[in-house]
């Protein structure tokens, strides 16, 4: 139990903190540490860290920093783009479409809508991941309001057509607003919600190597939105409570931060990806369900292991230094949703003996080689050792 | 000084600075008596430490007074006096100077009305005149307080043999009045019966099992099979968190963490399949004796119920017991399901018992394990054992980590 080393391969779970992002963190602890609200001195330079955090995201996005609003991370961006558009929608219509690989913080507001009175369709998935355009153009119906797809799915990884997807919804049903909850595809792709039909979008700061408890939602300026949290009329009255100013300071330079050397970083994750699913060729028993290159998330691996159970090859991994989290066999009860990888199409067997290792640019192909030796000494031996 | 804090029965306010506390069992201990009187003195003082009251406990003549030197919250101080095994019940009390019987007779009548905003109750009033300088009798006073509760509260009645109320006013330097009862756990102090090694899972029954052998007074020390990487972090972290759980009521529990890995995979390699949680029980059976005498253990403790599963049978229970020669204490045996979980959910351990994760007994459970082991083909099997087991036990016990948990 010994560990020489340590391999984080868990950066979709979430990133380790840029030291720049914690210097910022520090300094509006410690030292600009004023309310924004306040109308003195201190109150204007903490406000001053919000609204360059807002002009450095706006400038990633190409949209205006005034359509950013801060919230407490991905979670309350997709509750407050669902539950806050389907409020001050709904005289327009009742009707909501989703896929069945959302993320909980998209299905269960969902769910909860759908006790409201809303109707929710949820689209299928093929085994890339991918919904079938032909599919949402049935789903979409004149009293569509909203349309919520995931950019990148969270357990394999697959990217969703979103451009040829707000196509379909601006034809068909172009009253309704579409939602990305772009939280695993933030920082990896170039995003332009303007360009690509994007009314609202999440994202959260922990996975782009920012802190954990802030996040954002861009919503175009056009879009009608209620709050979902009442207070003391903070950001425009959408989104009350004392801005979180360290959070929101440390999300701006870590979108800087992924957003400079773009294409050079994200060649680096992709290429890592690629070489150790290549390198799990070596590997009997094994299947990658993520694609390979860019049709699926840089950063993002899901393999499944012939006779493993997942969570005793995660220990065996940890027990080596190396960190990598199980995929869901099935998170929710909801007869519509049954797992992403149900959903793409992964055998019963495999559900409960898949991983996955996602990247972030600081891991290097020494670390693949560390755990790929890892894996070839682990497998037989869990193999020879099963239940039943 | 005085505490203001609220009566357990709510409402309005009422200040005790101390609690008169009884016990059963002790009572009756002959020459030994002081021991077990020493050892509740020692464990209420431990219990009220963290009730930040600067309780002072003494003993006199049968009863154990623990009396507040500043003001202290009074919930906080019932929680923990009722987790302390050997008092048969809690009384607070209300103790007032001496300032004349004019003076006892008001502080007798607020104290009525305070505690008991229902006026329809009958009662009784008992004092007892410990302090016999005090210039009026018992009788006396009793006759005399009833009069004012009854002139005070005209709804209020007064039955001698069978009383809602029974207000007792001891005089003694100062006059403590109380009237109220709160039962305490009962059983015995904690290290008045020596010291028993608890086999804790993680389970519902075993934290339930330790409880009871602690209930009678015993000390425990507790073992737990960790199988890295079947069984994860988190299991061995809900085992500490049951372990300090159970310290509530029994105390300090050391907790040995035997990393069992290595014997279950051999156990596996070696032996038949459905014969592998038998075996691998009589193992940690073998392994919690060593423990246990190394650390003057008088006896093992399980959580197991008859016929809850496969080896819980009365024939694994019999094979599981030729393990080992230390008596075995299965304080839940006879026990149901419902009543293990009825008691886990009193003791407050249920919640951390049902967390999902998996302990070592399931992880290579065979499809169809043996229910009705032969004694004799388990030792067979137990032969194809000897090439390395002596080693893998040893390996195990040289590697314990050991964690108080309190």
């Amino acid at each position: 139990m010994t560990q020489e080393q340590e391999i984080y391969f868990d950066n979709s779970a979430t990133t380790r903190v840029l030291d720049s992002v914690k210097d910022i963190v520090i300094k509006t602890m410690t030292e600009d540490y004023g309310n924004p609200s306040a109308r003195h001195r201190k109150g204007k330079e903490a406000e001053d860290y919000i609204k360059e955090a807002a002009r450095i995201i706006a400038g990633t996005l190409k949209v205006q920093p005034k359509e950013i609003l801060f919230t407490s991370g991905g979670t309350e961006s997709n509750n407050m783009a669902l539950i806050g558009t389907a409020l001050a929608n709904q005289r327009t219509g009742k009707h909501i479409v989703t896929t069945r690989i959302e993320h909980p913080s998209v299905y269960n507001p969902l769910i909860y809508l759908e006790e409201q009175g809303f109707e929710v369709t949820y689209l299928s998935v093929d085994g890339d991941g991918h919904i079938s355009l032909e599919e949402l153009k049935e789903a979409l119906r004149p009293d569509t309001i909203l349309v919520s797809v995931m950019y990148v799915n969270n357990e394999v990884g697959a990217a969703e057509p979103v451009e040829a997807i707000s196509g379909v919804i601006r034809e068909n049903s172009p009253r309704a607003l579409f939602h990305v909850d772009a939280i695993q595809a933030y920082g990896k792709y170039q995003i332009r919600p303007k360009k690509q039909g994007i009314d609202l979008l999440s994202v959260s700061a922990h996975k782009i190597h920012g802190p954990k408890g802030v996040g954002f939602l861009y919503i175009n300026e056009k879009v009608k939105i209620k709050p979902i949290i009442w207070g003391g009329g903070q950001q425009k009255n959408l989104r009350s409570g004392t801005e979180n100013v360290p959070g929101v300071a440390g999300l701006g330079v870590a979108a800087r931060e992924a957003y400079t050397d773009f294409e050079e970083k994200t060649a680096y994750l992709c290429g890592l990806k690629d070489y150790f699913t290549c390198r799990l060729g070596e590997i009997e028993g094994t299947i990658v369900n993520s694609k390979k290159g860019m049709d699926s998330a840089p950063q993002i691996a899901s393999v499944s292991f012939q006779g493993i159970r997942s969570e005793v090859l995660l220990h065996a991994l940890e027990d080596k230094g190396i960190y990598v989290s199980s995929g869901s066999a099935c998170s929710s009860n909801h007869p519509a949703i049954s797992g992403t990888l149900k959903s793409i199409g992964v055998k019963t067997e495999y559900l409960d003996a898949t991983l996955r290792f996602s990247f972030s640019r600081f891991n290097t192909r020494q670390e693949i080689d560390a755990c790929i030796d890892a894996l070839k000494e682990l497998l037989p031996v869990l193999r020879r050792y099963q239940r039943g | 000084m005085k505490a203001r804090f609220r009566a357990h029965e709510g409402r309005k306010y009422m200040e005790y600075q101390s609690f008169l506390i009884k016990y059963a069992e002790i009572g009756i201990k002959g020459k030994n008596r002081y021991l077990f009187e020493d050892a509740l003195v020692k464990q209420i003082n431990h219990a009220l430490k963290s009730v930040d009251g600067g309780f002072l406990v003494s003993k006199e003549s049968g009863r154990i007074y623990a009396q507040a030197s500043k003001p202290f919250d009074y919930d906080e101080a019932v929680e923990a006096l009722k987790k302390v095994f050997g008092i048969a019940a809690i009384c607070p009390m209300v103790q007032v100077e001496d300032k004349g019987y004019a003076d006892l007779k008001e502080q007798v009548k607020e104290y009525i009305d305070q505690v008991y905003p229902d006026k329809r109750f009958t009662f009784k009033v008992a004092a007892r005149r410990a302090n016999k300088h005090y210039p009026i009798g018992s009788e006396q006073i009793n006759r005399d307080l009833g009069e004012v509760i009854l002139e005070t509260f005209p709804e209020t009645k007064v039955d001698v043999h069978n009383p809602d109320v029974l207000l007792r006013v001891e005089v003694r330097q100062k006059i403590n009045i109380f009237s109220q009862t709160i039962a305490g756990p009962g059983g015995m102090p904690v290290g008045t019966n020596g010291k028993a090694m608890l086999l804790l899972s993680g389970g519902i029954d075993s934290p339930v099992a330790g409880y009871m052998i602690a209930k009678r007074g015993v000390r425990l020390e507790a073992v737990y099979f960790h199988a890295p990487p079947y069984t994860s972090d988190r299991a061995k972290q809900k085992v500490i968190d049951l372990a300090k759980l159970v310290s509530r009521y029994a105390g300090p529990v050391l907790l040995h963490i035997v990393n069992f890995t290595d014997i279950q995979l051999y156990i596996y390699d070696q032996c038949p399949h459905e014969e592998l949680t038998i075996i691998m029980r009589r193992y940690m059976m073998r392994i919690a004796e060593r423990i246990a005498e190394a650390n003057h253990c008088h006896g093992l403790i399980t959580g197991e119920s008859i016929g809850q599963v496969a080896s819980q049978t009365m024939q694994s229970l019999a094979a599981t017991d030729d393990a080992c020669s230390m008596p075995v204490f299965r304080p839940v045996i006879g026990f149901d399901k419902q009543e293990i979980v009825d008691v886990a959910e009193r003791i407050g351990t249920f919640e951390t018992s049902i967390q999902p994760f998996e302990d070592c007994c399931t992880i290579f459970v065979a499809k169809h394990p043996v229910t009705k082991p032969n004694l004799g083909i388990i030792r067979r099997s137990e032969e194809n054992l000897a090439e390395k087991i002596d080693e893998l036990v040893e390996t195990a016990m040289g590697t314990v980590e050991t964690i108080w948990c309190r």
